[in-house]
């Protein structure tokens, strides 16, 4: 029954979604609906595993004194004030004329978004463009036929994208200047790859889902 | 005397003129609008009525039908209407007005406005199965700083009554249908004929081949491997897939005796690598070394995940790193950590932008359909490689397909319209 009852649903939601995709009468046209609002509930309900799991972790290493015990123990501050500052500007605003959110602008959670956790994630996300830079190093060198042929097609592109590429050619007729390149590799050579890659993945993806509508793949359920 | 019985005389006739004339205008007025086949808005009129010549009003329009709107749920009507004789440009039509009502005697209400020129309007909020009538007014107005100065309309007769459907299939997606019946079709074909017996040729996948050489790698190094299943939820089917391969790559982890980190980004992820991981301890006959703190939940947050999961990768040095599921933005970040710290690095990805980023940062990179193929090749089970061996097939036909497409649309035979998705 562990097995089959999960195996059993799979089978109905995947066959009734195929269906409802193409019968737009009521009730199919609302399946799409009702699962995405049990899948938020079934999620709602996750997310404590997930927060209780991160704590239990935590207090585990702190307690233990195992290695990087700081990082945990600054894991389990932050979750703390966070948590509390949420449900008491959420209290102060229930009690509050005209009530507001604890989300709503001035609050101190609020502050903490805006000053600590945008501007981490801002930062990380900055950080991209150095990664970007050392790929780039690495990718771009000349090692084979291949490598050679995305040295210069990343040449023609960069150049393209930026005004001097096509002031350099700018003695060219319009349709051969280098933003033209840039534009035909993108659209051309680019577009042609990408979308061959779409259609494996589409197929792909029909192919995955069969099997495991049908049951055939059941390594997502522990296997057999 | 004399003079003030004149003067009384002359305030009394002037008094009764008005009267008269104001007595006259309030008789006229009904009697003018009842004669006049058209109606005006006196609510926002700054101008008196009877002061509108009838040539400020625009002919009305005609020919009001209506359809259901095909392939929908119901609850949608076309209406459309020949345009008023006054709409071209420089003419009396400035606009539409459509108006609905359940009755042909009315009450009408404003459903909406086009622009003069558009003869078609799609009434979205129409009730399925109530009988409805419509009737078109074309206006015309004068405006002032967004205040209208004064207004005319002319309304078209009422047509009706419509009534909105539901249909049970939507033929605009019919080409969809018959092409995933082809492909399910190929797919069943070759799963049955592998339950038969009958084996497949499936070229090699370097990425998955090297999964047990990157497993003893970790072993042999006395390090740990990382799995990071990307950071969609259980509703993406590269998640899905991702975890199948997790399995495999657990139970070859366990084997060796070598540990599997996974720390997640998503909470349902996290029960259900949990339980795959664990499985795949049992399986080989190791369920004691099994940990549950192998799979933890790190935060939902995208670079959140990407700062710890790159902290981790610093501090503990993996010698082996997996990166199989659905990536964004972070893709790089994590990529390039993982280089930095020299550890082999198999990723796969169904998401086309980030390819060229783990192509780059990675060892091995499963391109897209490879990541979905990944768990039937582990597997070697024939009837997931029939599976495969299907999926092939439909991809030859839409190859054949998009090649007679080329060739036709080539000559001038519109064909596309065929594979058009709605």
């Amino acid at each position: 029954m562990r097995r089959e009852l999960p195996l059993a649903i799979a089978f109905i939601a995947g066959v009734i979604f195929f269906i409802a995709y193409f019968i737009p009468h009521p009730p199919f046209n609302r399946f799409e609906n009702w699962f995405s609002d049990w899948f938020a509930i079934v999620a709602a309900f996750a997310i404590w595993l997930g927060a209780l799991n991160l704590m239990k972790i935590s207090f585990i290493k702190v307690i233990r004194k195992k290695s990087d015990w700081l990082h945990a123990l600054l894991i389990i501050i932050s979750f703390v004030i966070i948590v509390v500052i949420g449900f008491y500007e959420g209290y102060r605003g229930l009690h509050a004329n005209p009530p507001f959110s604890f989300r709503d602008p001035g609050t101190a959670f609020d502050w903490l978004y805006v000053n600590v956790y945008s501007t981490l994630s801002a930062t990380m996300f900055a950080l991209l463009a150095f990664f970007v830079a050392s790929a780039s190093y690495r990718a771009f060198r000349a090692r084979n036929l291949e490598a050679t042929l995305l040295l210069l097609a990343a040449f023609f592109v960069m150049l393209g994208r930026v005004p001097i590429g096509d002031v350099i050619t700018g003695w060219l007729p319009r349709a051969y200047q280098m933003s033209q390149w840039a534009s035909w590799i993108m659209n051309v050579l680019n577009t042609a790859g990408q979308r061959a890659i779409m259609i494996g993945i589409a197929l792909g993806l029909v192919s995955t889902s069969l099997r495991i509508i049908l049951g055939l793949e059941r390594s997502y359920i522990g296997g057999d | 005397m004399k003079y003030n019985s004149v003067v009384t005389a002359r305030f009394a006739a002037g008094w009764g003129c008005l009267l008269l004339f104001l007595l006259v205008s309030l008789f006229s007025m009904p009697v003018l609008a009842q004669e006049e086949p058209v109606t005006v808005d006196t609510e926002s009129l700054l101008v008196v009525p009877d002061s509108l010549p009838l040539e400020y009003y625009p002919l009305p329009p005609s020919n009001v039908r209506m359809k259901d709107v095909p392939n929908d749920a119901g609850g949608s009507l076309l209406i459309e209407w020949d345009l008023s004789l006054d709409d071209y440009e420089g003419g009396k039509v400035k606009e539409y007005r459509i108006l609905r009502g359940e009755a042909a005697e009315g009450p009408f209400e404003e459903l909406g406005s086009t622009a003069r020129g558009t003869a078609s309007f799609t009434d979205n909020q129409a009730k399925r199965g109530i009988k409805l009538f419509y009737k078109i007014a074309a206006l015309n107005y004068e405006k002032t700083n967004g205040e209208f100065l004064w207004k005319a309309s002319s309304e078209s007769d009422v047509a009706g009554p419509a009534v909105s459907t539901a249909q049970w299939f939507n033929l605009s997606r019919l080409n969809i249908f018959i092409g995933i019946i082809i492909l399910c079709g190929a797919i069943i074909y070759f799963i049955t004929a592998a339950k038969r017996g009958k084996s497949f040729y499936i070229r090699k996948i370097a990425g998955i081949e090297e999964v047990e050489n990157a497993v003893g790698r970790a072993t042999e190094m006395g390090r740990s491997i990382y799995y990071i299943p990307g950071i969609s939820d259980m509703d993406d089917v590269q998640t899905l897939a991702s975890l199948t391969i997790l399995g495999h790559v657990s139970a070859i982890a366990a084997e060796n005796d070598t540990r599997i980190d996974v720390p997640v980004s998503k909470s349902m992820v996290m029960v259900t690598a949990r339980e795959v991981v664990k499985e795949a301890y049992s399986k080989v006959g190791r369920p004691d070394s099994f940990q549950e703190d192998q799979v933890r939940y790190i935060t939902d947050d995208q670079f959140g995940y990407a700062a710890a999961v790159d902290g981790l990768f610093v501090r503990e040095k993996p010698a082996t790193i997996f990166l199989i599921g659905a990536f964004f933005a972070e893709s790089l970040i994590v990529a390039e950590t993982g280089n930095s710290i020299g550890a082999i690095q198999i990723s796969g990805t169904a998401m086309p932008a980030q390819l060229p980023f783990f192509i780059t940062a990675c060892d091995y990179t499963l391109i897209g359909e490879e990541l979905f193929a990944a768990s039937a090749y582990l597997s070697r089970e024939p009837k997931l490689l029939g599976s495969l061996k299907g999926q092939d097939l439909g991809k030859a036909v839409f190859l054949l397909a998009i090649l007679i497409g080329v060739i036709l649309e080539s000559f001038g035979v519109p064909v596309h319209e065929l594979f058009s998705v709605r």
